[in-house]
Parts: C-alpha cells; structure tokens; sequence
C-alpha cells in the first residue's frame, strides 16, 4: 500500500513549533507514520506530542477524520488518501 | 447515541412553581408559538436549575441567554472581581463595574433582563470541600472556568452527582464544546485522562483570546443547556465540536465513553473528590510566578536604580514580538518558545536579567538557562507590567 499523503490538523498551541502554520502535509500509511513524519519535520512538536518513552501523550488526542484511534488501531490506525489527522489537546480557558 | 429520553429526565414535571404568569406568557411569546418548546417547554425552563461556573468569558454570554431564555433558577459561583481587562470579552459586565464583585455585578444584569429568575449566589471558589453540596440543589453544571484543575473537579463532581457537565473551552481564537457527564454519555477524563503538565498550555492572560470566541461558545454551551431541559434537538453528548473563529470552520469528532474511565466507567476509582491541584502538578500556580527555589529574583526597583547609576545588567526579554511594540525596557528579545534554538546567541558568563509579563515565563526561561549552564541569570520580580505599576507608570500595561 503506497503511503498516503494527508494533512494534519495542528491547534493553536502546539502552531507555534510548526512555524505557525494550521496544517502540515505529512506521508504515512499509518498514524504512527504521518506522526513520525510530521516531528521529523517539525522537531520540537515531538515533545508536546510524546513522552520521554515514545508514548502519546494523555492530554494530547488523535483523530483520524472524526475517529479517535484509540478506538482504531492507535499508531497503527492505516491511512487512505483523503484522510484527515486531527490533533486535540486540551485547553483550559474560560474565565480569565 | 444515548437517547433523549435520559435528557428528559433533567427536570421534574412542571409543577405549580412552574406555571407561567400573564406577564411570563407575554414574555415568552417567541418560545410559546414554537413546536420546539412550547407551553410545557417554558414550563419545563421555569422548573430547571442550571448552575454557572465562572461569571467571565463564557458564563457572561451563558447566563444573559439562560436568563433570557427563563430558565428559573440560575446559579452562579464566582470569587473574582470586576478587572478592566476583562471588559474586552465578559459583557455581562460594564465600565462602571470596574472593580465590584463579579457576582453582583452579573447578578444585577440578569435580574434586569429577566426578574422572574431566582438567582442563587456562590462567592466562593469551587473546590473538593464544597462542590457536592453545592451541585446538589441544580440539574445542569455548565462549565465556564480557566483552569485545569477546576475543570476535573466539575467533571468528577457531576460524575459523582449525575448532574450533566455542558463544558465549552476557549484558547485564542479556538474553542471546545460538548456535554459530559450524562448517564450514557462520556465524561471529560474519558477525553483527556490527565491534564497537561503546568505551564505547558498558557493562560488567556499569557496567551491572548479573541474578544468575540467565548461569546460564540458560551452561547454554544447555553443552547446545549435549553435543549437538555427541552429535551429537545441532539445534544453534543459523544461529540466535540471544534470551533475556529479565525477560519470560521465548526468540525466535530466522535467522543466514546471509555468503559475504563477512572470516573464513569464500568469499575471507577473516583469514589470521591480529590486534590485537584495536585493532580495537575501544581500547588499554587497563578501568575505571576511566585519564585520557586533556585530562580533568583530582582525587584524592578533595583534594576531601576542599576540603570540609573550606569550598572544596567543585560536585560533578555522572552514574550512575542507583538509585546514587544506595546512595550518594552530595550531588552534583546528572544520569545520563550525560540530560547532552546537561539540560546547560544547570549554571553552565558554576563549577568542577565530576564523579563516578561509578569514573571511566568521568564521564571521558565532563568530555569532552561541556569541548566545550559547560565552563571549569573535573574529573573525580574513581577515583570514588565511591575515596571509600569512602580517605575513608570506612563508605560502601558496589557
């Protein structure tokens, strides 16, 4: 299967170790890839994104389209052209 | 998909505290001719108990159409007072509150809008101590508060009281909405299990919020509120919706109850609340920075009188250019995020002192420094917007 070449979706904390930029075009046949992809371009996303051993960060989730893959197949969700790359973290604010 | 009849059960049948006046009927005439809501709607909003968290951003835009909408019983908690900075976004509150108890002053609003609204007063700040009892007498939490501790201890004590968390979040010009917390549906660990660890996501004093966004979401999470008393429409239970302002695109992604969540799921270990602060990673974390050991500080009355006998230290400035040009003390700007790449441009033997706003992040920056093996850095006590209060008051602050 040829990777797919998709965008993901960076949210505004995390733009600011992306260049500012709201999307990146990444490679990937599977999450775990286009991931890869993305904090080898961008390298200081990786610790946002990850922790010291390689783990997903829990306050930072992945969607694929409108799926979170931890309900698919985590870094191992595959990927069609088309599809879509969400990052969510969470955000706090409110009432400040 | 939980079906609406668990939204139904919010509130009791209307009773006779619920009947509607000649006056209310006139009131509500737009709701009364539509099939949505209706007489027994109306009724349905008189009879509910919806409790705002937070009288700011999104619960000044929440409580005005809550209130609006005639919803008898609003509650508000709220232990800050009236800041000039907030009138950019908190239109519940005008010029002349400056300075008065937020909770009076939205109080004063929505009995004006609406005096058939019983309002109930919580000047306090929410915490494990008095969550329960006071999310006891309501039957919908909407969540408008600015912190992460805050916001689990909602989610765990509506887990724990069954009452629904209609939750919205605003970061700059994006913005979270969804209701958590019903029987069916997730909740919010089941979202975000852990919270980012401090000063990894910036407050809106640090990072900066569009003025219209937590209108668009508060209003968001006000409809979310109507329709669980109405019983009415699909609520955002299972789904968040994305919200960006700048591109005005609304997206929304699937959210599952998780069956392991410590708090709703099929075994929960949160039996009761905890301590959220702790939980976090923070003990008292609110800027500005109070100084942790081994960041040393200068007052900026000392700088002053550095600069003014000719003995100026190197002055390193870590906030965003777009600072920079509203004020500045002509330090070397370096924005925070850009420290790690552009270290080696700074003299690690110099002394330095290093600013920002307020002392937040340049307490993070005098840390990454001392560890790249800066001799002699120091962090400026309160930063620049300390210089604009005690040495140059004609210098603007933000």
């Amino acid at each position: 299967m040829k990777p797919a070449t998709l965008n993901v979706h960076i949210p505004t904390p995390l733009r600011q170790y992306a260049d500012g930029k709201p999307a990146i075009e990444v490679d990937g046949k599977t999450v775990g890839d286009a991931l890869g992809s993305l904090t080898s371009q961008y390298p200081d996303l990786k610790k946002h994104l990850y922790t010291e051993d390689g783990k997903l960060r829990a306050f930072v989730n992945v969607y694929v389209n409108d799926e979170d893959i931890r309900y698919l197949e985590k870094d191992n969700t595959p990927l069609q052209p088309g599809d879509s790359i969400s990052i969510v973290p969470s955000i706090a604010g409110g009432c400040c | 998909m939980p079906e609406l009849n668990d939204m139904a059960t919010v509130t009791d049948a209307p009773n006779t505290t619920s009947t509607l006046s000649n006056e209310e009927v006139l009131r509500y005439s737009r709701h009364l001719i539509m099939p949505e809501v209706g007489i027994e709607g109306q009724q349905k909003l008189k009879a509910a108990r919806v409790l705002c968290i937070g009288t700011g951003g999104l619960g000044s835009p929440l409580a005005l159409y809550l209130a609006a909408a005639g919803v008898g019983t609003i509650g508000l908690v709220d232990f800050d007072v009236v800041d000039v900075t907030n009138l950019q976004r908190q239109i519940i509150h005008a010029t002349p509150d400056v300075g008065r108890k937020k909770l009076d002053s939205a109080a004063e609003k929505l009995s004006g809008i609406n005096p058939y609204v019983i309002l109930k007063k919580f000047e306090t700040r929410l915490s494990s101590q008095n969550a329960l009892d006071i999310f006891r007498d309501f039957d919908i939490v909407v969540d408008g508060t600015d912190n992460f501790p805050t916001r689990y201890l909602v989610n765990d004590a509506c887990v724990l009281t069954g009452k629904p968390n209609v939750y919205g979040s605003i970061f700059r010009f994006e913005g979270q909405a969804s209701v958590f917390a019903t029987k069916e549906g997730p909740c919010y660990r089941c979202l975000y299990p852990e919270p980012p660890p401090p000063g990894l996501v910036p407050s809106c004093a640090e990072g900066g919020v569009l003025g219209i966004l937590p209108g668009l979401v508060g209003v968001i999470q006000a409809t979310e509120a109507i329709k669980l008393i109405l019983g009415k429409g699909e609520p955002l239970v299972g789904r968040l919706l994305l919200v960006d302002a700048l591109g005005m695109k609304f997206r929304e992604l699937k959210l599952r109850k998780n069956p392991d969540c410590p708090a709703c799921g099929t075994h929960p270990t949160v039996t009761k609340l905890i301590d959220y602060e702790q939980f976090c990673g923070i003990r008292g974390q609110e800027a500005p920075a109070k100084p942790s050991t081994g960041i040393p500080e200068m007052p900026v009355e000392e700088l002053k009188r550095r600069i003014d006998a000719g003995n100026a230290p190197f002055i390193l400035d870590v906030r965003e250019p777009h600072e920079y040009q509203i004020c500045n003390l002509g330090g070397k700007l370096i924005p925070l995020g850009e420290l790690p790449k552009r270290y080696q441009e700074l003299d690690p033997e110099q002394e330095m002192v290093v600013h920002c706003k307020m002392g937040g992040r340049s307490a993070k920056a005098v840390d990454f420094l001392q560890k790249s093996g800066f001799k002699n850095v120091i962090n400026l006590a309160g930063g620049i917007n300390a210089w604009a209060t005690s040495v140059d008051p004609k210098m603007p602050k933000y």
